[in-house]
C-alpha cells in the first residue's frame, strides 16, 4: 500500500512540475471550446445545441495528449525495471499510475468544464449534466488511453499512432457520454438510462484497459 | 543462501544470446562476469532479475524468501539510472525507497554517498558521477539479499570507487551475494570470475 501511494505520488509530481502534460490538456480544451463559437458564428441557438458535443470533443481530443508519455517515459529511464522487481503486481502499478493521469488531467477538464459551457450558451442544469457525464467518462477515456500507452510503449513517436489506436475505442463513450448529456437538457430519453450505460463503460474500461496494459507492457519487456 | 544457476540459455531476437551457462553465487560471495561487448553479460543480469525471459535452464535462490521471485529479492542497478529529473535528489531516492519497501532515513543513506549536500537539487542537474551515486543510494537504502550489478564503477571518480567498494565489501559481510558484470577490477577483493565467451 506505501509503495503504491509513493508511485500515486510521485507520478502526480511529475505531472504537474516543468515538463508534465497536467496544464496542457485544460488549456487545449480550453482553446478547443473557445475556438468553435468563432467557427460556427453568433447563432446561439444553435451553440446551445451542440455545445454538449462540442465538450465532449474538446475533452476527448485533450485527454489524449499527455497519454504518450504515461509509461513511455518509465520503460526509457530504467523506471520500468524496478517496478516490475518491485514485488507489485504491475496491474495494480499500471492502474495507479492511470489514476494519477486522471487526476492530474482528467479531473481538471471535469472542472474547467462548467465554466467553458458559458462560452457555449450553456444553462447552468446544461452545464451540469455535461460536467456529471465528463465526471463519469474520462476516467474511461484514461483506462482506453492506457491501453494505447501500453500498447506504443517501444515505439518512437508512438504518439500518433496511439491517438490512432484509442480514438475509435472511445466512441462508445463519446455516445454515451453525449446522448446522457443531451437527455438532460432536452429530453425525451430519462438521462438515467444513457448515463448507467456510461457508468457501465467506465468500470469496464477501467478493469480491461488495466489488464490489457499490463499484458502490452510485459509483452514489450521481453 | 545459495544462487543457482544451471544450464541457462537465452533467445533475444531470434539470436542465441546466452546457453549451456551455470554458475553458483553463495552468501558472503561476489561473482564477476567479464567478457567482450555483446557477449551477454547484461542479458545474464536481466535474466536473474526476471526482466528477460530464459528459454532453458533452471534458476533458483536457494535459502531465499520462496513466496518472492528472485527479482523481488535482488537490486538490479542497469545502465539506466529510473531517476526523473523534475524531481528533487530526496524525492528520487525517498520514492524508490518506499517503492521498493525501504524503511532507511533518506538523509543517512545520502550522505553514505556523499549527495546530502544537494539533497533538494532537481536531478536534472546532476552530473553522470552523482546521478550514478544516487542510484546505488538506493541498494544502501532498501535492504535486499542479492545486487545484480551491471558496470557498478562506470562514470564513479576514485574516491566514489572506493566508497562503493565499500558498500559491497559491507554487503557480503553481512551475508549478501552479488553478482557484476564488467569490463575491469570493480574494488573487491578477490572475487571469483565467470569468464563467457572467447577464450572459456
Amino acid at each position: 500500500m506505501t509503495a503504491l501511494i509513493a508511485l500515486l505520488v510521485r507520478d502526480m509530481r511529475l505531472a504537474i512540475r516543468v515538463g508534465g502534460g497536467a496544464p496542457i490538456g485544460v488549456l487545449f480544451f480550453l482553446i478547443v471550446v473557445t475556438l468553435t463559437p468563432f467557427a460556427i458564428g453568433p447563432d446561439l441557438a444553435l451553440l446551445a445545441r451542440i455545445g454538449p458535443a462540442i465538450l465532449w470533443l474538446g475533452a476527448l481530443l485533450a485527454s489524449l495528449l499527455a497519454l504518450d508519455r504515461l509509461v513511455a517515459a518509465d520503460l526509457e529511464d530504467g523506471s520500468l525495471d524496478l517496478i516490475l522487481t518491485a514485488g507489485v503486481p504491475l496491474e495494480l502499478a499500471v492502474a495507479v499510475k492511470a489514476v494519477a493521469h486522471w487526476l492530474t488531467t482528467g479531473l481538471p477538464l471535469v472542472v474547467a468544464a462548467p465554466l467553458l459551457g458559458l462560452l457555449l450558451n450553456l444553462d447552468p442544469a446544461a452545464t451540469g449534466a455535461v460536467a456529471l457525464t465528463l465526471l463519469a467518462g474520462t476516467p474511461a477515456l484514461t483506462f482506453i488511453g492506457l491501453i494505447g500507452a501500453a500498447v506504443t510503449v517501444t515505439l518512437r513517436r508512438g504518439g500518433l499512432l496511439l491517438a490512432i489506436l484509442v480514438l475509435p475505442l472511445t466512441i462508445p463513450v463519446l455516445i454515451f457520454g453525449v446522448a446522457a448529456a443531451n437527455a438532460a437538457i432536452v429530453g425525451p430519453m430519462p438521462f438515467a438510462t444513457p448515463f448507467t450505460i456510461l457508468c457501465g463503460i467506465a468500470l469496464l474500461s477501467i478493469v480491461a484497459g488495466t489488464f490489457a496494459a499490463a499484458a502490452a507492457l510485459r509483452h514489450a519487456m521481453e | 543462501m545459495r544462487l543457482l544457476g544451471s544450464d541457462l540459455g537465452c533467445i533475444r531476437g531470434g539470436r542465441t544470446v546466452l546457453s549451456g551457462l551455470g554458475f553458483t553465487v553463495s552468501a558472503g560471495e561476489a561473482l564477476v562476469v567479464l567478457g567482450p561487448n555483446g557477449v551477454g553479460k547484461s542479458t545474464l543480469l536481466r535474466l536473474v532479475a526476471g526482466l528477460v525471459r530464459r528459454s532453458k535452464g533452471e534458476l533458483s535462490l536457494e535459502g531465499g524468501d520462496s513466496e518472492l521471485s528472485i527479482g523481488e529479492q535482488a537490486h538490479y542497478l542497469g545502465h539506466l539510472d529510473a531517476l526523473k529529473p523534475s524531481l528533487t535528489v530526496r524525492e528520487n531516492l525517498t520514492f524508490w525507497s518506499r517503492y521498493l519497501g525501504g524503511s532507511a532515513e533518506p538523509q543517512v543513506v545520502l550522505a553514505a554517498v556523499g549527495l546530502d549536500g544537494i539533497a533538494e537539487l532537481p536531478a536534472a542537474y546532476l552530473s553522470a558521477g552523482q546521478r550514478r551515486r544516487l542510484s546505488v543510494a538506493r541498494l544502501l537504502a532498501v535492504r535486499r539479499p542479492l545486487w545484480l550489478l551491471d558496470e557498478p564503477t562506470s562514470a564513479l571518480d576514485t574516491n566514489a570507487q572506493t566508497a562503493l567498494a565499500g558498500f559491497m565489501a559491507d554487503h557480503l559481510a553481512g551475508g549478501g551475494l552479488i553478482l557484476a558484470a564488467a569490463h575491469g577490477p570493480i574494488g573487491l577483493r578477490a572475487p571469483r570470475e565467470l569468464r563467457l565467451g572467447g577464450s572459456s
